[in-house]
């Protein structure tokens, strides 16, 4: 086991690509994650046969990492909002030829060129596929320095094993945060399973082929169910969320990322004041963790989401609980960063308007 | 005894071109297995076929076949060659493929020196989309989106792509062909195996721009459409060697 190092979030992220086995990195300069790119471009360097290509776009970037794929290496690209609104095109392409991929948003302010503060504008943009065709991304959202190297090295594992492209959902202020972190073991890309799928030519077998183009409308179905099967295979087997202070709770927080860190600060001081509020933070946004929270309606009859937006997170809660429970949402887009506080204060309000500090529901 | 002459070559499979009469794709299908063949490459080359009417690519030439995005084909050829730099990686494109919608990847990748070919094949129009007008239609040329001609001063003049990627430094082989005739068809084969030796010598970028005739879209009998590529399109992109910046 390695012992914990102090890392800016960016490079935590890099260094666990690495040491993940990615052999190939292209990326494009964009605040606020210019530091992965550089911290790519030179540690690269270090390791011979690992590539680091500053791409001339961002739709080259994500290209370039289709090839890769293609040719079995396991491959990484990041950029921020508005550059990864340009890789959903290649984003579209790796989940119809189902090639494995990791992609990085550091989330910015949008739409538009917006600002570089931290935001969770871009859930929509993530979970919903973001480019065209009947897909799904694996979406992980870490929300601490332990988490964005736990889920980097997720993020290639689940890209390996369901074919599929994974992206890590960050902002700003997980990038810049310096945490004590212990980094994941290195792995040798040489001892990574080689898939069945990848283009090296075809010596003494038959030529493959990696596409994803079906004219017959019966065939482009069949593929379609296929992914289909697949993404519900994902949510059986990875959907991954963390209960905190859940057992009694009244109400209970939905926030996920840097939203959820800021929730849990308030919730301790609610906790102080006695109010019985707890947490379900999804870290997988796809798949959405609904089942837990279909479950928690059972006891628990209000819900508050909280995002760095106008609400979008807030979807799939309602989709979630039904109509079961009552879900209330506090948002601040546009890079403004709520206080532990400012939380709590809201959260007790809704807490009180509800009624919630009296009656017992057991 | 009868000697053999000709036979299909190894790395064409034996499927039937979909291609229309007349069209210049399946000769440069052929011609490019041949090459492989003759080279014995056949079995580490990695194509990158377009969006175009050569999207079906795979259904003929009988190598590893990764698809890419309309236009990025350079981008996904550099990925893969740059994970497997012992490989023969080339791309297949179109004009529209390669001169409109994917020029900043190709002018990127000739410029980095990628070690990887690109086959351009030229045709005047966008084919697989049903003849509209691409960046290489001819001043006045008809296509169904310049009903009444290119017109310069709306659609600007043709763009020279292969002379604008001989500028970029990392570009070594360049050169136009054509495939209308016995002649043309046996300089382009030529063509094409000195790009891919370009490549295997690991030389730097190389290209070879092949004028094809489209019958369909020019709304020509494939025989005049063979003349037109001397008549017409080679006065404008005239034949020859743009850049040999290789020494072979
Ligand atoms: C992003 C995108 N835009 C448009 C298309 C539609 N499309 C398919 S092929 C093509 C152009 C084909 O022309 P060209 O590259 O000249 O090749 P040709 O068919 O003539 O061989 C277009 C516009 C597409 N597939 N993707």
């Amino acid at each position: 086991m390695s012992e914990k190092v102090l890392m800016r979030g960016t490079h935590v992220i890099g260094e666990a690509a690495i040491r993940a086995g990615c052999r190939f990195y292209a990326g494009y300069p964009i605040t606020p994650q210019n530091e992965l790119t550089e911290y790519m471009a030179a540690q690269m360097a270090r390791y011979p046969g690992r590539v680091f290509i500053q791409a001339e776009s961002e739709l080259s970037a994500i290209n370039m990492v289709i090839g890769a794929s293609m040719a079995g290496a396991r491959a990484m690209t990041s950029s921020s909002s508005p550059g990864i609104s340009l890789k959903q095109e290649g984003i579209s392409y790796l989940a119809g030829q189902e090639l494995p991929a990791v992609i990085v948003n550091t989330v910015r302010g949008g739409p538009g060129l917006g600002n570089i503060a931290p935001t969770q504008g871009d859930y929509f943009q993530a979970t919903r596929g973001g480019g065209h065709g009947d897909y799904r991304t694996i979406v992980l959202a870490p929300y601490s320095g332990q988490e964005l190297a736990d889920l980097t090295v997720k993020a290639f594992e689940y890209a390996d094993r369901y074919r599929n492209p994974v992206m890590i959902l960050a902002d700003g202020m997980m990038g810049q945060m310096m945490e004590p972190v212990v980094l994941p073991e290195p792995i040798d890309p040489v001892t990574l399973p080689k898939g069945d799928y990848i283009l090296d030519g075809a010596k003494g077998r038959p030529s493959r082929l990696v596409k994803s183009l079906y004219l017959d409308p019966p065939v482009m179905e069949e593929h379609n169910w296929k992914l289909f099967r697949k993404y519900q295979q994902i949510a059986r087997e990875i959907t991954t969320w963390e209960d905190f202070m859940i057992e009694d709770a009244k109400l209970v927080i939905v926030a996920y990322g840097t939203c959820a860190r800021i929730a849990k600060g308030a919730i301790r001081r609610l906790r102080e004041m006695d109010l019985k509020v707890g947490m379900l933070r999804p870290i997988t946004l796809y798949p959405f963790p609904s089942k837990p929270m279909k479950e928690l309606t059972l006891k628990v009859k209000s819900f508050l989401v909280i995002e760095l937006s106008t609400g979008q997170m807030l979807e799939d809660v309602r989709l979630a609980v039904e109509g079961r429970a009552k879900v209330h949402f506090y948002g601040r887009p546009g890079g403004v960063v709520p206080t532990p506080d400012e939380i709590a204060k809201h959260t007790n309000l809704i807490y009180h308007r509800q009624g919630l500090e009296g009656e017992d529901y057991e | 005894m009868s000697k053999v002459i000709y036979k299909r070559p190894r790395y064409l499979k034996p499927n039937i071109f979909h291609y229309c009469p007349g069209c210049g794709h399946s000769i440069i299908h052929r011609l490019i297995a041949e090459v492989l063949e003759e080279l014995d490459i056949g079995e580490k080359a990695i194509c990158v076929p377009p969006a175009g009417c050569a999207v079906l690519a795979y259904n003929y030439i009988d190598v590893d076949m990764g698809e890419a995005p309309h236009g990025r084909a350079a981008a996904v050829a550099t990925g893969i060659k740059r994970m497997l730099p012992d490989r023969v990686v080339f791309t297949y494109q179109g004009d529209g493929d390669i001169a409109a919608i994917g020029t900043a990847e190709i002018i990127h990748a000739a410029n980095r020196g990628e070690r990887i070919t690109a086959i351009f094949v030229n045709n005047g129009v966008y084919g697989m989309t049903g003849g509209q007008m691409a960046p290489t239609t001819l001043p006045g040329q008809i296509s169904t989106t310049t009903p009444s001609g290119r017109d310069l001063r709306r659609d600007g003049p043709p763009l020279d792509l292969s002379e604008m990627l001989a500028i970029a430094r990392g570009s070594v082989y360049i050169e136009r062909t054509a495939v209308n005739s016995p002649k043309n068809i046996r300089n382009t084969k030529r063509a094409v195996e000195k790009a891919f030796k370009v490549q295997l010598a690991d030389l730097g970028f190389s290209l070879v721009e092949i004028l094809s005739q489209c019958p369909t879209n020019w709304k020509m009998t494939p025989q005049d459409s063979l003349k037109h590529i001397d008549n017409v399109v080679t006065k404008f992109y005239p034949l020859k060697v743009i850049k040999d910046e290789t020494g072979l």
